[in-house]
């Protein structure tokens, strides 16, 4: 089969936690959008569903950070964090290790991804999943891209992991879904958290509907960090969705900055038209 | 060396409860296998989320720390506010404050 949905989203740990001190003007319409992001994933029919996530030192630390890690358990259990902070309950979260195996040794045709056979979900993963499947019964692929410990992986390598993902997809009948999740501008667990650059978000995903290769990899990372925050390297899970669908153009559905959730509450999808098999390898 | 050590041992504290069983019952032993200088083991010691933000602890390690500490998202942040007022900038890391710490969402 191939990959039957493509969407990014925000995953703020104040879009739970904090949720009841959001505007309600910006909050009610963005969890709206979230609701529509859902029922869009569940109209493609999913078996699995790919979070390319940025992960914060939740498994993964400088002894031994990858670039590019996917999972490969029988089930994942989160959120690591305390669940009454977040306020998401802990629990066990489906996975798939069969079809993670495949999509792993096909990935690592062309990326050399390592594999995680064990994964605690910290708020990266577990906010999404709390809006795209809130019973969380659909197996779940998590894919790391190391967005916290430097050098981190170049923007142009994140777009080569996003279109080895996809050959990854096609090569399974299984029917998958991809939600890459990070946030734009933002100054997380810092006491700037709050503060955002609404232009650069917008700028950002205005590329990215256009999915504008070079003009989405030519930020460089001092640029990020001046312009966008630290947390703007996270802009990397949203290239690699954008590989995944080279070749198709996206939408924006929502993005407004929501400063008790620390970045642009956002949700965007790709319109998934091109063949993989048609892009020259 | 010192902030990778001090960083490790938060980043073990914050996902193995025997760690934190072990950070609760016997604090100094738990220190004395990381390769902290006098101020990081005393930040530690102390669970001064202040000083640990202005000693360069990345921010996602330092925010669940602090909320296995039991402090309030406000309490997170102003530790950090009052910390920046009383010692300055951070020291390492890439979670420096921007602006002076000004703005935010507390």
């Amino acid at each position: 089969m191939s990959l039957v949905f493509a969407g990014v989203m925000s995953h703020g740990p104040g879009m739970r936690a904090r949720a009841d001190r959001a505007d309600p003007a910006l909050r009610d319409p963005f969890f709206a959008t979230l609701n529509r992001l859902r029922e869009r994933l569940e109209e493609s029919r999913p078996d699995a569903l790919m979070v390319v996530a940025a992960e914060h030192f939740a498994n993964f630390f400088m002894n031994n950070m990858p670039a590019y890690c996917i999972g490969m358990a029988e089930d994942y259990e989160g959120p690591i964090e305390e669940p009454e902070w977040l306020r998401i309950p802990r629990r066990t979260v489906p996975g798939n290790a069969d079809l993670s195996r495949r999509i792993i040794g096909k990935v690592m045709e062309r990326v050399d991804a390592a594999y995680a056979e064990e994964w605690k979900f910290d708020h990266g993963i577990m906010v999404p999943l709390s809006f795209l499947t809130p019973t969380f019964d659909l197996p779940v692929i998590p894919a790391n891209i190391n967005c916290q410990g430097p050098p981190l992986t170049p923007l142009n390598r994140a777009y080569e992991f996003g279109r080895a993902v996809r050959e990854a997809c096609d090569s399974v009948p299984e029917r998958i879904a991809l939600i890459g999740t990070g946030g734009i501008s933002h100054w997380p667990a810092t006491p700037n958290s709050g503060k955002i650059n609404a232009d650069w978000d917008r700028e950002f995903l205005e590329r990215w509907t256009r999915n504008d290769r070079a003009a989405l990899t030519s930020y460089t990372d001092e640029e990020t960090l001046r312009d966008a925050g630290q947390g703007g390297f996270e802009i990397r899970t949203l290239v690699a969705v954008a590989g995944a669908c080279e070749g198709d153009t996206g939408e924006v559905w929502f993005c407004e900055p929501i400063p008790i959730f620390a970045t642009s509450g956002y949700a965007a999808v790709m319109n998934l038209e091109t063949e993989i098999a048609s892009i020259a390898a | 060396m010192s902030l990778y050590s001090l960083q490790k041992l938060l980043y073990d504290l914050n996902r193995d409860a025997r760690v934190q069983d072990e950070f609760l019952s016997e604090r100094e032993d738990l220190l004395a296998r990381y390769r902290l200088n006098e101020e990081e083991a005393a930040a530690v010691r102390a669970c001064d989320v202040g000083m640990l933000y202005i000693l360069g602890v990345n921010g996602q390690i330092l925010m669940h720390f602090a909320a296995w500490r039991g402090l309030v998202w406000d309490e997170y942040i102003q530790a950090m506010k009052d910390a920046l007022a009383e010692h300055g900038q951070v020291r390492g890391g890439i979670y420096g404050a921007v602006d002076g710490g000004e703005g935010g969402a507390v």
